[in-house]
């Protein structure tokens, strides 16, 4: 693998649940990200997925430095940035940009498309100095696919899908290296989201970026990363890169996953093996001990009560499907890819 | 899925009686300030007993606010039906007084909304909101109505059904909400159930559950089921036979297998070749060009015509009626329609 843009060791944040008016006293935590470890290279698209609740937005937030780590360390090109502050931390921020889920209200309805775009720059003028702005703001919209006579429309008079593009042209605006996409398909319309995912892939090649895709679609997840960590509880429990996971998953979570995705194809449903998982995930302020995921797991033994599931490759898998699974019990399903 | 070949062999039995639920030729409109949005442009479907039709549509098809026609929930205003008609077992919905419709309402035709969460009243615990159904329209005591409640959520499988009666819908998770909301469309037994994205709010593990769930009770009761989705991958689960929707039209109509096969339609081409499939890699996707219309400016002829790779100009002058489609010899492919000039190129390449 070519070197990592981006190191995440052992990250952890923890939202401390208080109790009492007067004297707060600190009663428990919610663990909404645990322990979680995995690198970025230059140019790769790094897909995470999991259910709501799993943690992969707060993730999102620590990586961008929104939200304080508890513990742990993000490594961009070596040096660590979940503990800077002040104008290192502007100028680290710089190279990492998010793309937000929702274009209706991320982006401010009583700014104009040039200003909301051209925001970046008065944060960080050296990018554009300020004669270059209006053309800089042009052009980003020329290469996201919109007109640039509409610099001075508002967001209203735009579709959701051209929104999206104005989020991802903001995003472009400090020429970024790194893009964080939270979700930034799952609001537009099926026709639509084709176009900002090609838009997306096109705008990696041309800027090398690389991308950590937050979705929970696991199919388009599938088309546009390189590789896929899976994320239950504020854990890790499998990543690797797309075959791995898609055709060769080890973990029970992934695969239950994986089956539960409707597969565009009615000729498949009668011979589709389903695992429907019981109950719902479990309180991150509480989670079960052992393995997070033993509560609904159809493996559990006692052993998965008793000891963490390490993340690392099982002594099962050999050769190219060889990746990382955090279960005692791990081994590629029959017809797991259903 | 075994329910759903019993369904196919069900629906296939009972297609040859009268439909539970025909739609003819419905037109809604929407009166803004703007202008005229015609939201449904003659629309035509029917369902029989224990089949399920799935409405398939972008935002602003018109998908939902037909089914809210069929329910007489549509807010009128803005709303008017300007022309159609809507036959539950042979009779005219839309000509029925007040009182008449709200006995079907509820009791043979049920609905499902998306948001379980907006959609159940929160101050009122969801042991109250089950038993209204027994209350108003049986006139069921308190009691007899809790007891009936807890009942309806063992059937729809919520765990320690007798402690959760009395709990709020914020105490329950989003799929669990879910199941009350089906629990409720299914409290008197309807004959029809019509869910609107039922499952868009949930998570994928969690949409398998209730999907699984829905299909189940559908072939208990043998009721009929209007889907409601933007979601191809659900469809190709769980339908019988689509309707494809664009701009307040139906686009194209088919059974399940033949659409996904050999759509006739280069929108339902277009939306089949742009979804990503899990089973498949694939290189750059396909983008169907453009936006959905604007409903208050249609374009002239096909409303799809600025969007099609195909269009001619008879696309951009004439509305292609929803032809019956017939296969290379000339023979008429059952249940099959489509709302393109061209749609022998498109079926036959």
């Amino acid at each position: 693998m070519a070197e990592p843009i981006l190191e995440v060791k052992d990250l952890v944040k923890h939202y401390p649940l208080s109790q009492g008016i007067l004297f707060k006293k600190q009663v428990g935590a919610v663990k909404a990200v645990d322990g979680i470890s995995f690198d970025l290279a230059k140019g790769e698209t790094l897909g995470i997925v999991g259910e709501s609740g799993c943690g992969k937005s707060t993730l999102a937030k620590v990586l961008m430095n929104l939200e304080r780590a508890t513990s742990g360390q993000v490594l961009f090109k070596g040096e660590d940035i979940s503990k800077l502050s002040g104008q290192a931390l502007k100028a680290v921020r710089r190279n990492i940009q998010m793309v937000f889920q929702d274009p209706y209200t991320s982006l401010n309805p009583r700014m104009t498309v040039g200003d909301i775009i051209g925001e970046p720059y008065e944060i960080h003028p050296e990018v554009a100095p300020k004669g270059d702005r209006r053309k800089a703001v042009q052009d980003l919209l020329d290469v996201v696919g919109l007109n640039p006579e509409y610099i001075n429309r508002y967001p209203h008079q735009f579709s959701g899908g051209q929104r999206q593009r104005i989020g991802i042209a903001r995003g472009l605006a400090l020429k970024p290296e790194i893009i964080i996409c939270d979700e930034p398909v799952s609001a537009l319309d099926v026709s639509v989201q084709a176009q900002v995912i090609n838009l997306l892939e096109q705008l990696q090649s041309e800027f090398e970026l690389s991308y950590m895709f937050i979705a929970h679609d696991l199919s388009i997840v599938r088309h546009i990363s390189d590789r896929v960590g899976v994320m239950y509880l504020g854990k890790m429990v499998e990543i690797g890169t797309d075959e791995q996971i898609y055709d060769n998953a080890t973990h029970p979570y992934t695969q239950a996953l994986l089956s539960a995705v409707p597969v565009p194809d009615p000729t498949a449903r009668e011979n589709r093996e389903r695992i429907i998982l019981s109950g719902d995930i479990p309180s991150p302020a509480n989670p079960p001990s052992g393995c997070r995921f033993r509560t609904r797991c159809w493996k559990a033994e006692d052993r998965c009560a008793e000891e963490i599931p390490l993340l690392a490759v099982p002594s099962v898998l050999e050769g190219p499907a060889a990746h990382e699974s955090a279960c005692h019990f791990a081994e590629v399903r029959e017809s797991a890819a259903a | 899925m075994t329910t759903v070949i019993e369904n196919d062999q069900k629906s296939g039995r009972l297609e040859v009686g009268t439909p539970l639920l025909e739609v003819k030729d419905l037109h809604v409109e929407f009166h803004t300030r703007d202008g005229v949005a015609k939201a449904v442009n003659g629309v035509n479907y029917s369902v029989a007993a224990g089949e399920t039709l799935a409405v398939l549509g972008e935002s602003g098809s018109g998908k939902s606010v037909t089914a809210q026609t069929i329910m007489g929930i549509l807010d009128m205003p803005p709303g008017k039906v300007t022309q159609g008609e809507i036959l539950y077992r042979g009779q005219d919905m839309l000509k029925m007084g007040n009182e008449e419709r709200r006995k079907i309402r509820g009791q043979k035709i049920a609905m499902i909304f998306q948001d379980a969460l907006s959609s159940l009243n929160p101050v009122l615990s969801v042991g109250y909101q089950l038993g209204e159904m027994f209350r108003v329209h049986q006139g069921a005591s308190k009691k007899e109505a809790k007891e009936k409640a807890i009942e309806l959520m063992d059937r729809v499988r919520i765990p320690a059904a007798r402690q959760r009666v009395g709990d709020y819908p914020h105490q329950f998770s989003g799929g669990m909400r879910q199941r009350i909301m089906i629990a409720m469309a299914l409290s008197l037994e309807p004959d029809l159930i019509i869910a609107d994205e039922p499952t868009t709010a949930l998570d994928v593990t969690v949409q398998a559950q209730v999907m699984d769930l829905l299909a189940e009770l559908q072939a208990e009761y043998n009721m009929g089921l209007i889907l409601i989705t933007h979601d191809l991958g659900v469809v190709a689960d769980v339908a019988d036979k689509i309707a494809v929707m664009y701009a307040g039209r139906i686009v194209e109509t088919a059974p399940v297998h033949e659409l996904y096969a050999n759509p006739a339609h280069p929108y339902t081409k277009g939306l089949l070749r742009s979804i990503p499939r899990l089973d498949q890699k694939g290189q750059e996707l396909y983008a169907i060009k453009g936006l959905p219309p604007n409903l208050l400016k249609v374009p002239t002829g096909c409303a799809f015509n600025p969007r099609c790779d195909v269009a001619t100009d008879l696309c951009r002058t004439e509305t292609p009626e929803l032809h019956h489609v017939t296969d290379k010899d000339g023979k008429e492919l059952t249940g099959r329609r489509s709302a393109c000039h061209l749609w022998k190129e498109t079926l036959h390449g």
